[in-house]
């Protein structure tokens, strides 16, 4: 069998969080290079504040600060860092236990190679030199050879950071790159596309056609394998004219998303029209593909521009009530 | 329907708004839970297990929530579960809350569901281009609006009775110091008058984005009789079907049509019309009533428009339909299907305040998601079946 078709795939957000009272007065405190924990019901101070205590299951009201600086208590070698990690170089993650704190707190310390790094060792934040209220404003940590700090100079503080005003949201830019894999399937379908070919499958149970074919039919669950080529002509069973703009929208709208039953083909796929007004479409219209230049053609459905009416009477609705 | 009798003894909701910028994803959750655990009389001490639900993690960008909301949800040293059914997913949470009392395993059950759409675009994260595939996808709007095209067709409904619906719930929210929406003076004429967006579905007939969260207190026998006024779980009933397949009715699914004929049966009812006092149907765009009513059952196939238009579905109507205004007046997504069943619980519990439908004793609970391929629906009543 061919290798299957792949493809790149980025899915990016810029997502906003709002942080709410606790982690907003943590953040705030670190734009003032103030790091602040919170107290639980037990006592412990923990870096960064959990929004509510574990305990007791109340808001955490009491925000104290502690050094910018503190101990390794465990770590790891990262020899090939990836994107959008603290450092761009080989670094440590480090667990830190910064004074006046009795949990760790995770990040990295920028040292030349993994021999410089031991547990135990005495730590101190870097800060950023442009501070924003996040989390980024720790650049990272690096050696420190300063004593252990016995009493945080600033004063508790309640809900805010000491001197600085709560954050209230964060933009947290998430990137996600996929190689997307068509099925053994779709390869093929896609691959006589970019022959000007339209190839389904059959059902060997129930003897439908699939376009684009499936790997299994979804009501029997076996294999289809027989090939039908299709014609690339059809009939819109029902349709939607999008008037919306939307962010990654690739087509201008407005346009008509139609559902196109091919002749012979046993369910219909979604595609767009073209070549008559968009409210002079409807369910029934015969169509035909309009495919773009030869020279464009890869293997896409892509390959197909749009639909566009044939100059055929409407279908009866008896022949497309079935596929709705 | 096997197993042992639980009923609702709390309920919390947030008030739904389109941004809550002033509390995190957790502090939403709280809100929710600290009423609903309120409700019920219990605290954190009492429950033991937490069941919580979401919608995809795309809409928000966080990957397993759960794991970080562990202990603002109270579940540290307690069974945590997640459920994930897409739209539905607030429905089919309370049921698997439900189902761990029923089962005899735990007593008390917490189960929230929630959304922050304001954090998120959900109609870009139901849109992500695909490779190969042609690039005409337009949302949750953009996939229903197909479809309510052919109960058009096929129904013979007038053009007309998806605004009745948008004109109803609007008005209805207005009695639900809950809502998000509040548009007074919303009539059948103002919701035909509003924009086209997904043809033939207008502005006014679509769902807000919500920022909200739900929590409910499931309790065994025991402690429910101790309860004031329970809202005894009758039936639940859950079923999915492929987004698509050769043949399948997207109008009037067979998930849903069997997922109801089993809850109708389980809960003992034979003339739903009849025997049910309220429904909290998930409607997020309006034609989705009359298409519901009959894929429920309530009508024949064909007429649920009727029901509809003759104003049955009113507040004063015999059965009213989204009393508290519906996902069409408040749509934090993850949580619309528990809303739905919190609601129908306020309403046999006589808690539903300006929106309480008189002498109600049985409500349903509905909720779909995905494709229109996962039902989730349960009956409620104010004694126990």
């Amino acid at each position: 069998m061919a290798e299957t078709l792949q493809a790149p795939i980025t899915v990016s957000f810029d997502y906003t969080r709002s942080t709410g009272p606790v982690l907003g007065a943590f953040l705030g405190g670190l734009r003032d290079r103030v790091v602040l924990g919170g107290r639980t019901s037990d006592g412990r101070v923990v870096v960064p504040p959990p929004e509510f205590d574990p305990a007791t299951h109340e808001q955490v009201s009491e925000l104290v600060p502690v050094a910018a600086e503190g101990e390794v208590v465990s770590w790891t070698w990262v020899p090939e860092p990836v994107a959008a990690q603290p450092l761009d170089r080989p670094f440590a993650w480090v667990l830190v236990r910064l004074d006046g704190a009795d949990s760790t707190f995770l990040h990295a310390l920028d040292v030349a190679s993994a021999d410089d790094v031991e547990t135990g060792m005495r730590v101190r934040v870097r800060w950023a030199d442009e501070r924003a209220g996040a989390i980024t404003d720790i650049a990272c940590f690096e050696p420190s050879h300063a004593p252990p700090v016995e009493e945080v100079a600033q004063q508790p503080s309640r809900n805010q950071g000491a001197g600085g005003e709560p954050v209230t949201g964060v933009v947290t830019p998430v990137a996600l790159d996929y190689t997307y894999a068509a099925s053994p399937e779709e390869s093929a379908f896609y691959r006589a596309l970019a022959d000007g070919r339209v190839v389904g499958q059959r059902c060997p149970v129930c003897r439908k056609v699939y376009v684009p074919p499936r790997g299994a039919c979804p009501v029997d669950g076996v294999p289809t394998t027989e090939e039908v080529e299709l014609p690339d002509t059809g009939t819109v069973t029902t349709f939607c004219i999008v008037n919306v703009p939307f962010l990654g929208q690739r087509i201008q709208p407005p346009y008509v998303s139609a559902y196109v039953l091919l002749d012979g083909a046993d369910i219909a796929f979604l595609h767009l029209i073209q070549g008559i007004p968009a409210d002079e479409v409807r369910m029934g219209l015969r169509v035909r593909a309009v495919w773009r230049p030869r020279e464009e053609w890869s293997t896409t459905i892509e390959n197909i521009s749009h639909f566009e009416p044939t100059s055929e009477p409407d279908a009866d609705y008896a022949t497309i009530e079935g596929h709705l | 329907m096997g197993g042992q009798r639980a009923a609702v003894i709390g309920v919390g909701q947030t008030h739904h708004r389109a941004r809550r910028e002033d509390v995190s994803i957790a502090g939403l959750c709280r809100e929710a839970i600290d009423r609903a655990l309120a409700d019920a009389g219990v605290g954190f001490d009492d429950i033991d297990a937490v069941v919580v639900g979401k919608a995809p993690d795309l809409f928000e960008g966080v990957m397993m929530p759960e794991l970080y909301l562990a202990e603002a949800l109270g579940a540290a040293g307690k069974p945590l579960l997640r459920v994930h059914t897409a739209g539905s997913v607030g429905g089919s949470t309370a049921i698997v809350a439900a189902s761990l009392v029923q089962a005899g395993v735990h007593k008390r059950v917490l189960t929230v569901a929630f959304e922050k759409q304001s954090e998120s675009n959900a109609m870009w994260a139901l849109s992500v281009p695909v490779p190969f595939i042609m690039p005409v996808h337009a949302g949750a709007g953009g996939y229903f609006a197909p479809h309510v095209r052919s109960y058009i067709r096929r129904s013979g409904a007038p053009a007309h009775v998806g605004a009745i619906v948008a004109a109803k719930d609007r008005q209805n929210a207005l009695r639900n110091p809950y809502a998000h929406l509040r548009n007074e003076g919303t009539t059948v004429e103002s919701v035909l008058e509003s924009q086209m967006l997904w043809d033939p579905i207008r502005y006014d007939e679509t769902c807000p984005s919500s920022d909200g969260a739900c929590a409910l207190v499931i309790a065994d026998e025991d402690t429910a009789r101790a309860a004031d006024s329970p809202a005894w779980i009758h039936a639940t009933a859950m079923r999915s079907e492929p987004t698509t397949a050769a043949g399948r009715d997207q109008v009037n699914p067979a998930a849903g049509r069997e997922a109801a004929a089993a809850l109708w049966r389980d809960a003992g009812i034979t003339d739903p019309l009849e025997e049910i006092d309220a429904a909290e149907i998930y409607v997020p765009f309006s034609w989705f009533e009359p298409m519901w009513l009959e894929n429920l059952g309530f009508t024949a196939p064909g007429e649920g428009w009727k029901l509809t238009e003759s104003g049955a579905t009113a507040l004063d109507g015999t059965l009213p339909v989204n009393a508290s205004g519906g996902v069409l007046s408040s749509n934090p997504i993850g949580a619309s299907g528990m809303l739905r069943f919190a609601e129908a619980a306020l309403q046999v519990r006589g808690r539903a305040g300006e929106h309480q439908v008189d002498g109600c004793r049985r409500a349903l609970g509905h909720a779909y998601g995905g494709g229109s391929q996962f039902f989730a629906m349960w009956v409620v009543g104010a004694e126990p079946i």
